[in-house]
């Protein structure tokens, strides 16, 4: 099968599975469930088999032109080394949080209406990283942000629906920022392919349309990757969520809506420069320490982790920010140690709500004992998490450091390291109050969660021991190749437009 | 470009709705407000006065054509309004059965 026909399944088979779920979930008894399952394998057995045929054939960029259209005209897909990391990553996670959520959200009522809105999710993150044209983008955005709004509110219990209005009406204010973006670049270069975009940029001389969309598209996706000073919302979107959505929104939606976006655009569209590069690091310095002190003081253990993920997204952004190949690595390779052990954690979280019904920390206690997979598997990732030795946090966290010592910033690792201690002392206090010490008496007799919740934790667990491999040969390909799309800045639009004449 | 003012001013508009008022259906209103100043924005980007629309048909000149593309990409961003709309005003219908109020000060549960 020639691959470049697998680029539209990318966006049709989840659709497809939204749209059959919502019209006969209700009948078939397990149907949803099975399906959505089906579907996101499908799709990392896709995403899996495009990165070996890139590894094996060398080629580096296909474009998929939608009805035939050669760019600028029509709607292309793209699909580079970046692309695929990304698939692979969100594919990745989405395939287990599936699994999991099979037996997770037997505690809820209406399970097809929310694998339809699962399925909507997984396709708006894939559209949005395989589309090569703006306006594109902005709808597959769209779609995955408003399926997020309605699955934060998926409980419909008072703070679930507080924490879903905020983050609607932030996320629409977002969007509307980048809106209004696309609009002035449109009118600025009337083309909306990103690489003719890039190409158009190129050759006018008065640019004084990119610092202004940089701000607007800086604080859209900014808010949509919850920055230090746009992340007032996530704090309460993400706890509020079913457990499986908030690994999904943590783990890889964040990132896909975020970060992804953002690089693409900065890095491959409008070509960086210093002065974007040292706003990307700041910010991205002053969320990695803010979000860790404010998660020291938190005892709701799904809210202290979504604050985890703030200073998580600082280091992203700082490594990215640097801009050297290190940094960019280091950056790409935190990208994915995050999405699986911030999963982990999660639906280690919904592990512990689902066998003892209560996530707050004051009142748990002892629960390793009879939760010995919970237990260990969080263990490993809250070691992952803050940066202990063999697991692939500290990998990542070492390439960022290194790389900012490199570069000569010496205060920015310095907070690295601090934000990193004290990840590693508000673990601590997890494990201590929620696994450690005398079981309480009425958690005497509560059972290990079921089979298909076990083996995704204990999966997420294995990448987490075994991360490390991606950075060493023969895997470092991987990650090589993804920053190497970042690194050749604004040459995107000529390898583009080369494939798409092909 | 007076044109242009008006939408900046209708934007501020919404902002001013969005930020400032404590309903959660005036909020509504203007995160509203603010889609329709950008879908306006976005259409007279590719405006043209005494302008016509761009049919190729058989012996006719067309001189002075407006852009058809801003008009197609807001028909999809008004669905999208619709769609964000139509979910943040029920979600905000279930807030009212549960807390028996539309005032943001008395709806603030979480905190942290």
């Amino acid at each position: 099968m020639n691959p470049v026909h697998i680029i539209p399944l990318f966006v049709i088979i989840p659709l497809a599975a939204a749209f059959s779920i919502s019209l006969l979930g209700r009948f078939i008894k397990r149907f949803s469930e099975f399906l959505a399952c089906l579907s996101c394998a499908l799709l990392l057995a896709y995403s899996l088999y495009v990165t070996i045929f890139f590894k094996i054939t060398g080629q580096d960029i296909l474009v998929y032109k939608i009805g035939g259209w050669v760019p600028p005209f029509g709607i292309s897909m793209v699909l580079d080394n970046l692309a695929t990391f990304m698939l692979v990553t969100v594919n990745l996670i989405s395939f287990l949080v599936a699994i999991f959520s099979v037996r997770y959200m037997q505690m809820y009522t209406d399970r097809p209406k929310f694998f339809t809105l699962f399925s909507l999710m997984v396709c708006g993150m894939n559209g949005l990283i395989i589309t090569g044209d703006l306006f594109n983008l902005f709808v597959f955005l769209e779609i995955a942000s408003i399926s997020s709004y309605a699955l934060v509110a998926f409980g419909t219990e008072a703070e679930e629906l507080e924490a879903s209005f905020k983050y609607a009406i932030m996320g629409s204010i977002a969007s509307s920022f980048i809106f209004l973006g696309i609009a002035f670049l449109y009118g600025f270069t009337s083309t909306l392919n990103m690489a003719d975009i890039a190409r158009v940029l190129s050759l006018k001389h008065n640019l004084w349309v990119v610092p202004f969309v940089s701000v607007l598209f800086l604080m859209g996706f900014g808010l949509k990757s919850a920055l230090v000073p746009f992340h007032a919302w996530l704090p309460d979107a993400h706890p509020s969520a079913p457990a499986s959505i908030s690994a999904m929104l943590s783990g890889v939606l964040i990132k896909t809506l975020g970060i992804y976006s953002l690089v693409r655009i900065f890095f491959n569209i409008f070509g960086v420069n210093k002065a974007l590069l040292s706003i990307l690091m700041f910010m991205g310095a002053l969320s990695m320490v803010v979000g860790v002190i404010l998660a020291l003081s938190q005892w709701d253990f799904k809210r202290l982790l979504a604050y985890h993920s703030i200073s998580q997204i600082g280091y992203i952004f700082l490594g990215l920010g640097l801009g050297t190949p290190l940094g960019i690595i280091g950056g790409l390779f935190h990208l994915f140690n995050h999405s699986v052990f911030k999963s982990l954690l999660f639906l280690n979280s919904g592990a512990v709500d689902y066998a003892a019904g209560t996530r707050d920390l004051k009142e748990t206690g002892g629960l390793g004992k009879v939760l010995p997979i919970t237990w260990q598997t969080s263990l490993i990732a809250s070691m992952s998490i803050s940066g202990i030795p063999p697991f692939n946090g500290f990998f990542s966290k070492l390439i960022i450091i290194f790389a900012c010592i490199q570069r000569g910033f010496i205060g920015y690792a310095v907070c690295a390291i601090i934000a990193s201690i004290l990840t590693l002392a508000s673990f601590l206090k997890v494990q201590k109050f929620a696994f450690w010490g005398e079981l309480k008496d009425k958690f005497k007799n509560i059972k290990e969660v079921p089979g298909l919740m076990k083996f995704s934790m204990i999966t997420l667990a294995l990448i987490c021991i075994f991360g490390w491999m991606m950075v060493v040969p023969p895997m470092n390909f991987f990650i090589l190749d993804a920053a190497k799309v970042l690194l050749q800045g604004t040459m995107y639009s000529r390898l583009v437009l080369e494939a798409a004449a092909r | 470009m007076s044109l242009y003012l008006l939408c900046l001013v209708l934007f501020c508009i919404g902002l001013y709705g969005v930020l400032r008022k404590r309903n959660l259906v005036k909020i509504i209103i203007g995160l509203g407000i603010i889609e329709y100043s950008l879908n306006l924005f976005f259409v007279l980007l590719g405006y043209k006065f005494h302008g016509r629309a761009p049919i190729d048909a058989q012996d006719q000149i067309i001189l002075n054509m407006v852009d058809p593309l801003p008009q197609a990409l807001v028909l999809t961003s008004i669905v999208i309004g619709l769609g964000i709309t139509a979910l943040v005003i029920s979600i905000a219908i279930r807030i009212y059965e549960k807390y028996g109020t539309f005032d943001i000060t008395k709806i603030k549960r979480l905190r942290g």
